[in-house]
């Protein structure tokens, strides 16, 4: 059973936000890293790079797959987790602390169409 | 009975018979009769002993020419050793084969190669070669596009235009534009590219020695492309970095290039081979592949394929770059060549060329016909401009077995009467001063 974390937002292709003020922390859910496998690289987009929702903005490579991570709402990247650069493993071993962009917000009504954590519980069930 | 026609008169009787066609004969017969039978004017056939007469024939023809033309291709001697060793059959084949259990040999020299080109670049990671040095900037420019995310590319008036032909064609099937840096006395004018780069720009492609052999000073550009967060690209003869500024030295992101120059003769346009080299933060944006050396299950020395953009096996319509394959065997003969020279070697045949070429243009300037286009230092090609008829100056060199000068009006009317002279290591002061002789009287 796949953890799923209360008070986050969650998009329907298994990336979570956690909000802080105009800021939005993203990352994969615990479902995705556990389809994906052992993680191998993550390609970070750059700090100042735009996120258009619903567009690719970085990659992770795992032993049996290659998938693009979607935007889950529109912003500017300010922070980019580039522990991951050299420790891509750690998205395996706690995908909800370790995020892989920290973006400033352009609209936060985009929230409102993302999913409460039991709405994507239910999703992946 | 042919044993790969697997079929018998039976099988096609009944083949016939199913889709109601009464011969074979019958089945083509949409086919217009002159096509179905044309008669071909092939002489009959030869008995080995003639055929060989008519291909020393043939090969008379060829005109065994003294060339002091370069332009990106340059006349350095190549060891005879180089083409004992790549001719070995271990090494010879059709198909590169890279399973480590069978293929030691292969992927050492790949890997050897990639070490030699990275210690010449002073970048951080080198490729297993590209098919030449045009295509492997075209490459560099995919790279960047795809790193930055963006569609324009900068690139200098004074690069080769063999290689701007190329870029362009690269550009044509997908969404990218090329805006070009004006030149300023036959160097890349600084201060346009510093007005043209911009956020939008992915990155920025130059040459040294340029088109017209002049080594440009790129040690301050990078500063100004780091700006825009724009990548650096920088297309220089492999061989020339054994003496001059290195691009890893000058902060460049992808470091590019002709390697013909580092033991791979004159032939026709070809085979040639390109170099790719990077830092290892956009390795993973590299076409082609890297060898690593690992150890197996024995804690034993073993050479592996380390590295290959996911791309080119999965989610292939996300791929870069096509290019899934080397320039192998003369990786190899670019290995062996830079063995058998040594550092000093290799820099010696560097540094006799740079002579011959400037003996060469000190001689030519003498001429009252002749004057130097640009005042700026160069290495292998020099450009002159002649008011004699540059047909006239061609025909003349050729009766005495020379082949000339690049006549740069054949890419440019506008740049009729300059003629690019080049020399090498294999240039003799005789020869030198015999293509002179012929020029004065003129």
């Amino acid at each position: 059973m796949s953890k799923v974390v209360d008070g986050l937002y969650y998009a329907a292709t298994h990336e979570w936000v956690r909000v802080e003020g105009d800021y939005a922390f993203i990352g994969i859910t615990d479902y995705a890293q556990d389809s994906l496998g052992e993680i191998v690289f993550v390609e970070l987009p750059e700090v100042d790079d735009q996120l258009d929702k619903g567009e690719e903005f970085s990659t992770i490579e795992s032993v049996k797959a290659a998938s693009d991570i979607l935007a889950p709402l529109t912003g500017t990247v300010v922070l980019i987790n580039d522990e991951l650069e050299d420790s891509p493993e750690l998205i395996n071993e706690d995908p909800y602390e370790n995020w892989i962009v920290k973006v400033e917000m352009e609209d936060k009504s985009e929230l409102n169409a993302l999913l409460s954590a039991s709405e994507y519980e239910e999703s992946i069930e | 009975m042919f044993k790969y026609l697997p079929h018998t008169s039976e099988d096609i009787k009944e083949m016939l018979e199913t889709i109601g066609v009464s011969s074979i004969d019958e089945l083509f017969k949409e086919i217009p009769n002159d096509l179905m039978d044309p008669s071909f004017d092939v002489p009959k056939s030869h008995s080995e002993l003639e055929l060989r007469r008519r291909m020393n024939e043939l090969a008379n023809k060829n005109l065994a020419l003294i060339p002091f033309v370069g332009a990106g291709a340059y006349d350095h001697y190549t060891p005879s050793v180089i083409r004992h060793l790549i001719e070995r059959q271990e090494f010879l084949t059709a198909y590169t084969p890279y399973q480590p259990e069978i293929s030691q040999g292969t992927l050492q020299y790949i890997f050897e190669y990639q070490s030699i080109v990275a210690e010449l670049t002073q970048m951080d990671v080198s490729n297993a070669s590209m098919y030449d040095g045009a295509t492997a900037t075209a490459e560099a420019m995919f790279m960047a596009t795809a790193a930055r995310k963006k569609q324009i590319v900068l690139v200098s008036k004074t690069m080769n235009p063999n290689i701007i032909n190329v870029l362009k064609t690269y550009t044509r099937y997908r969404e990218l534009e090329i805006v070009f840096i004006d030149e300023k006395e036959g160097q890349t004018d600084l201060e346009d590219l510093s007005s043209k780069i911009s956020k939008e720009v992915a990155g920025v492609i130059l040459q040294t020695p340029n088109y017209y052999g002049i080594i440009e000073d790129f040690s301050s550009v990078k500063k100004r492309i780091e700006e825009a967060k724009s990548l650096f690209i920088l297309n220089q003869d492999l061989a020339s970095l054994s003496i001059l500024q290195t691009p890893g030295s000058m902060g460049v992101d992808i470091a590019v290039g002709e390697a013909q120059t580092l033991g791979l003769p004159l032939s026709y346009g070809g085979p040639y081979i390109g170099y790719l080299a990077t830092t290892s933060k956009l390795m993973r944006k590299m076409p082609g592949r890297i060898c690593g050396v690992t150890t197996d299950t024995e804690g034993k020395r073993a050479y592996v394929l380390t590295l290959q953009a996911r791309e080119q096996h999965i989610r292939r319509e996300k791929a870069n770059s096509n290019i899934c394959s080397n320039q192998s065997l003369l990786a190899l003969a670019v290995t062996v060549y830079t063995a058998v020279m040594g550092k000093e070697g290799v820099k010696e045949a560097q540094m006799n060329s740079y002579k011959a070429t400037h003996y060469l243009a000190e001689q030519i300037n003498k001429l009252d016909t002749f004057e130097l286009v640009y005042d700026a230092d160069f290495f292998k090609d020099v450009l002159f401009k002649t008011t004699l008829n540059e047909e006239i100056v061609e025909e003349a060199l050729l009766k005495e077995g020379i082949l000339g000068p690049l006549q740069l009006s054949k890419f440019d009317s506008s740049k009729k009467g300059q003629l690019l002279f080049s020399a090498t290591e294999k240039r003799t002061k005789q020869e030198i001063d015999h293509l002179v002789q012929v020029l004065e009287a003129l």
